[in-house]
């Protein structure tokens, strides 16, 4: 077809998003285009922006649009807690639980002896800087129940268990889940970490 | 080509956007690579742990293609792993050890049986030390660099023996060793008969065999360094060693 290049361009980049592929890129811009004024044009506006600005925080990793994140500047959530995550996803998820006040630290990664990531590539160093002088009480392992996650942690632990106080999220039984439809892993797990009602 | 059989997985690398490339060890095939399509899925990638036993058909045009793997789980190993710290770490020393040493696609089908044998002591961790070091003298002997411990290298005799030889890893006893006793390496008893022993003399024993592995087979193999996790696993034996609760 003539005349649509720039389309078949966006198109394309649209294509490379996660969870999308040619076919739906196609029908999302075809969309777009045909809500130019109220979708388009501030969409088109809106990235731009974040292109323009937004950074990891110099601080904690999390990304924002100016050198300290949200949380890092805000005083309340300097409360002695500091929740370790591997990814930046994973603290938008803790985010969305609510469930946590203080702040965080985003690894980048986990150690991983076959991808030879060591403690630093991950920001394992700022981390300790952080624990030294954040006046920080208790550092909670938020990271992934796989090997290279646990590895991690503990790696963590041992650094860092002389200074201050470590916890882990528990492993089990998820919310809503059925036991048979669990892995021998879980279910193993859950039953190790087994409560008194 | 196609074959089916068991295997543990030493680890695995993403290949593309949904596949990954997984290395395992199998009592027939030896170590062996191959590709699981879909292996980083929400699905699949759960069952994909280091230490998980594995169902593995591998299926490939030509025999010395790289291959793909169609996987079911048998049983996983994380939650045993994860309990506790020292497991974890044996368990990734042990996986790595065998990435780094064993050629591909060659049988050890003793050193396969021993290595299921350590992996069920993440079950009991205070006997996981001293199996761990049971199965890394074996992994030095199916490679080739086996310590022979019954009699003296230099006298012949089978008793006093206190030195191993650096070199040739052969024991050497106290008369044997004369002057050169500060040059060999301390031989602890329980290198050479397993028993129940102290934590700090596994320690000095996995020193003997550290030596071995890092001197001799690592630069038999082209000298790239012996995995971190390994001496990861070291140093967190030594750290329990020095703790006043133990
Ligand atoms: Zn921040």
């Amino acid at each position: 077809m003539p005349g649509t290049d720039d389309i078949e361009a966006l198109i394309e980049q649209m294509a490379k998003l996660p969870g999308l592929g040619p076919r739906s890129a196609r029908r999302a811009v075809l969309h777009l285009i045909r809500k130019r004024a109220i979708l388009l044009a501030p969409l088109a506006r809106a990235m731009q922006t974040v292109a323009d600005t937004a950074r990891e925080c110099v601080n904690c990793g999390n990304v924002g649009t100016a050198d300290l994140c949200d949380i890092c500047a805000q005083d309340s959530r300097a409360n002695g807690e500091l929740c370790v995550v591997e990814d930046v996803a994973d603290l938008w998820a803790m985010e969305r639980a609510r469930v946590f006040k203080g702040r965080y630290h985003v690894l980048g990664g986990t150690l991983s002896a076959l991808d030879a990531i060591g403690p630093d590539e991950l920001r394992i160093p700022k981390l300790k800087e952080r624990v030294a002088t954040e006046n920080i009480r208790e550092v909670i392992l938020a990271l992934n129940a796989t090997i290279d996650g646990q590895t991690t942690a503990h790696y963590i632990a041992e650094q860092l268990e002389a200074h201050v106080r470590l916890s882990s999220l528990a492993q089990g039984v998820p919310i809503g889940g059925e036991l048979d439809y669990l892995d021998d892993g879980t279910i193993s797990a859950a039953m190790r970490a087994r409560k008194a009602l | 080509m196609e074959w089916r059989d068991t295997g543990v997985l030493l680890g695995l690398r993403r290949h593309g956007e949904t596949a990954a490339i997984i290395d395992v060890f199998t009592p027939d095939h030896g170590r062996h690579l191959g590709v699981v399509r879909g292996g980083t899925s929400r699905k699949i990638a759960p069952h994909l742990q280091p230490g998980a036993q594995l169902d593995l058909v591998w299926r490939a045009r030509l025999e010395d293609h790289l291959g793909a793997f169609t996987v079911e789980p048998v049983f996983s190993r994380s939650a045993a792993a994860m309990a506790d710290r020292t497991g974890l770490a044996g368990l990734n020393a042990a996986l790595a050890l065998l990435s780094f040493c064993l050629p591909e696609r060659a049988p050890h089908p003793d050193l396969y049986a021993r290595t299921l044998a350590l992996l069920d002591h993440l079950e009991t961790p205070a006997l996981f030390p001293l199996a761990y070091l049971g199965w890394e003298q074996r992994l030095l002997e199916d490679m080739g660099f086996g310590l022979s411990l019954d009699r003296c290298a230099v006298t012949g005799a089978a008793d006093d023996l206190a030195f191993v030889s650096p070199r040739s890893g052969r024991a050497v006893s106290r008369a044997g060793a004369g002057a050169w006793a500060d040059r060999l390496l301390p031989l602890p008893p329980v290198l050479q008969r397993p028993y129940d022993a102290p934590r700090t003399e596994i320690a000095q024993a996995l020193a003997v065999t550290g030596h071995f592995l890092g001197q001799h087979l690592a630069p038999a193999l082209g000298d790239k360094p012996l995995p971190t996790a390994r001496q990861r696993f070291v140093d967190g034996l030594a750290r329990q060693n020095n703790s006043p609760m133990d």
